[in-house]
């Protein structure tokens, strides 16, 4: 009896918590919603006015006019696809061979691997960005994608799958008579599917959110991403909320989408690749 | 035995050709830029991309500016202020959203929203939440605190929002750390009568201890390095600037505001150096608290 009372006020007090956790969090995505309807007297009204009086889109025209969000959609999803193909591509052939294959130099080109990762990447920033320039490729999509043309993390992560599947499977598909090539793309490869998922997303997460590299890359508005358009929108409209509001739900709005149909595999992707 | 010599000699192959394109891009896009870094720092940045030898001097100016020592402070104090709360709280949600309840997926999907959403965003309508005149916490208060401009504050502002971005990734992490504890340890405490609290210090605790670890020096590499939402929050014009510029943030002005890309890189370079220090110093303590037995 006493335990029953004690496991439903257990009960009880973990909801009060996980609810009142969860209204801190949803409460700025409202209340970004609800301004991005008001007028900017609205927005400044003394005390706060909680919803619009009239629920007009002029802040979304506003935002829309401000800056070009069919190229940064298009920018922004161009880089996320390319990032991701070439870590899964590269990484898949690079953690096969490291986990899987006998070859000269393993050891040392594995350490590559690893420094590369200890590395932050702000070391590496400038020396690309002058690579770039005297390419003459700044303001192009392959600027935006450039240091993420490979994945010292992928090929880790994807190494550990490998390593994870026993050597029998590749035994027997030898022994059927594929070389070591066919033995990754026809049987090896198919089984990491959940692994390059989880990949997948944590790229598609980490190149969406990125800022400093797109501001540098890329100047040309035209050209920018989600995140660095929404900068420069940060520096034209400094006191007009209400258009800065609607421009971040029109930046936010895909990913967020994207996540509510793929929760399930967002939250297991960010936990499989967890602690990088 | 000539299979097996063919054999070995067709894994080296192919070996060496699956790594290539991983290797070759590593070595032009990071080895090399690293080593470039490590020369800029010695050198003087002159027109076009070139640069000049010039000793220790960015290292001597360096170390001279007050600028530098406070953005070194600011990185340092924003660790400080968002690792301990950040982590405590995100062990407390993942404690939570471990219960068998009915939502849980929905309130762990609330908790993990601010991931998916870019910081530039988060910023944004937190900058606007935070507003000295308008905002809405100002309104509640019936002060006007100025959260981004007051020198003494504007840090804790942002670390603020830092730890409401990161507690549901971290969240995630340690929940699927508490999630592989065994059940039957539970059973046998609540046979022998300990009390939620008290499993939680003797059970979850030591044993989700390795994830925490990992969470905890995932998340001081990235506040000594962080930059983004400062950026976002605290733009290059503010009055409290200089209170909240972190070493990053220092590091993008001086190479691509003022094009002092020499003095910049040894502004990275001390960033490495102290993050490694940093590091070393967790798994130095680690020794202490993580458990890896079991």
């Amino acid at each position: 009896m006493r335990t029953q009372t004690s496991n439903t006020l257990n009960k009880t007090l973990t909801y009060v918590a996980l609810i009142l956790g969860s209204v801190v969090m949803i409460f700025p995505f409202i209340w970004m919603l609800l301004t991005s309807f008001k007028t900017q007297a609205e927005s400044m009204a003394v005390p706060p006015q909680l919803l619009p009086s009239q629920w007009n889109l002029d802040n979304y025209v506003t935002a829309l006019a401000s800056l070009p969000f069919v190229n940064l959609y298009v920018n922004t999803a161009l880089l996320i696809v390319f990032r991701v193909l070439c870590a899964v591509i590269f990484s898949s052939m690079a953690g096969y061979a490291f986990a899987k294959l006998d070859f000269p130099f393993k050891k040392a080109l594995f350490t590559i691997v690893l420094v590369q990762m200890m590395l932050p990447s702000q070391i590496f920033i400038i020396p690309q960005y002058l690579m770039l320039a005297r390419m003459g490729l700044t303001n192009t999509i392959f600027a935006l994608v450039f240091p993420g043309l490979v994945s010292a993390f992928g090929t880790f992560f994807l190494r550990q799958t490998y390593l994870g599947i026993p050597g029998e499977i590749a035994e027997a598909a030898y022994l059927d008579g594929c070389n070591k090539w066919q033995t990754f793309t026809r049987v090896m490869f198919p089984l990491t599917g959940s692994s390059m998922a989880a990949l997948a997303i944590f790229t598609a997460v980490f190149a969406y959110s990125d800022l400093m590299w797109p501001l540098i890359c890329n100047i040309d508005l035209n050209m920018m991403t989600l995140s660095a358009g929404l900068s420069t929108l940060n520096g034209q409209y400094t006191t007009n909320f209400p258009v800065l509001m609607a421009g971040s739900l029109l930046a936010m709005i895909p990913m967020v989408i994207l996540y509510l149909i793929f929760q399930k595999q967002f939250i297991q992707g960010i936990a499989m690749t967890g602690g990088k | 035995m000539k299979k097996t010599s063919k054999l070995s000699r067709d894994g080296a192959v192919w070996g060496l050709v699956m790594v290539a394109p991983t290797i070759i891009g590593l070595l032009v896009l990071n080895i090399w830029p690293f080593i470039e870094t490590i020369y800029m720092s010695f050198s003087k940045s002159k027109a076009f991309g070139t640069f000049e030898f010039n000793g220790l001097d960015n290292y001597i100016e360096m170390f001279q500016s007050t600028e530098f020592w406070k953005a070194t402070w600011n990185s340092i104090y924003f660790c400080i202020l968002t690792v301990p709360v950040g982590v405590f709280l995100a062990l407390l949600v993942a404690v939570l959203l471990n219960a068998k309840l009915k939502g849980r997926t929905a309130f762990r999907a609330i908790f993990f929203l601010p991931m998916v959403v870019a910081p530039a965003a988060v910023a944004m309508v937190w900058k606007w939440i935070f507003n000295t005149e308008y905002g809405i916490i100002n309104s509640i208060l019936g002060h006007n605190v100025r959260w981004l401009t007051n020198p003494a504050i504007v840090l804790i502002t942002c670390a603020i929002v830092a730890i409401w971005s990161a507690i549901g990734y971290d969240a995630v992490l340690l929940l699927s750390g508490i999630q592989n504890i065994s059940a039957s340890l539970y059973e046998a405490a609540s046979l022998d009568g300990a009390t939620k609290v008290q499993q939680f210090f003797h059970i979850t605790l030591p044993m989700v201890s390795p994830t925490l670890f990992v969470v905890l020096i995932m998340r001081l590499m990235s506040s000594l390095k962080v930059y983004d939402l400062i950026y976002m929050m605290v733009d290059q014009s503010n009055p409290a600037l200089t209170s909240a510029q972190s070493l990053m943030y220092l590091f993008y002005r001086e190479s691509f505001v003022a094009g002092n890309k020499g003095y910049a890189s040894a502004i990275v370079i001390w960033t490495v150096l102290l993050i490694g220090i940093v590091t070393l110093l967790q798994f130095a303590g680690q020794k202490k608290w993580v458990n890896y037995e079991v």
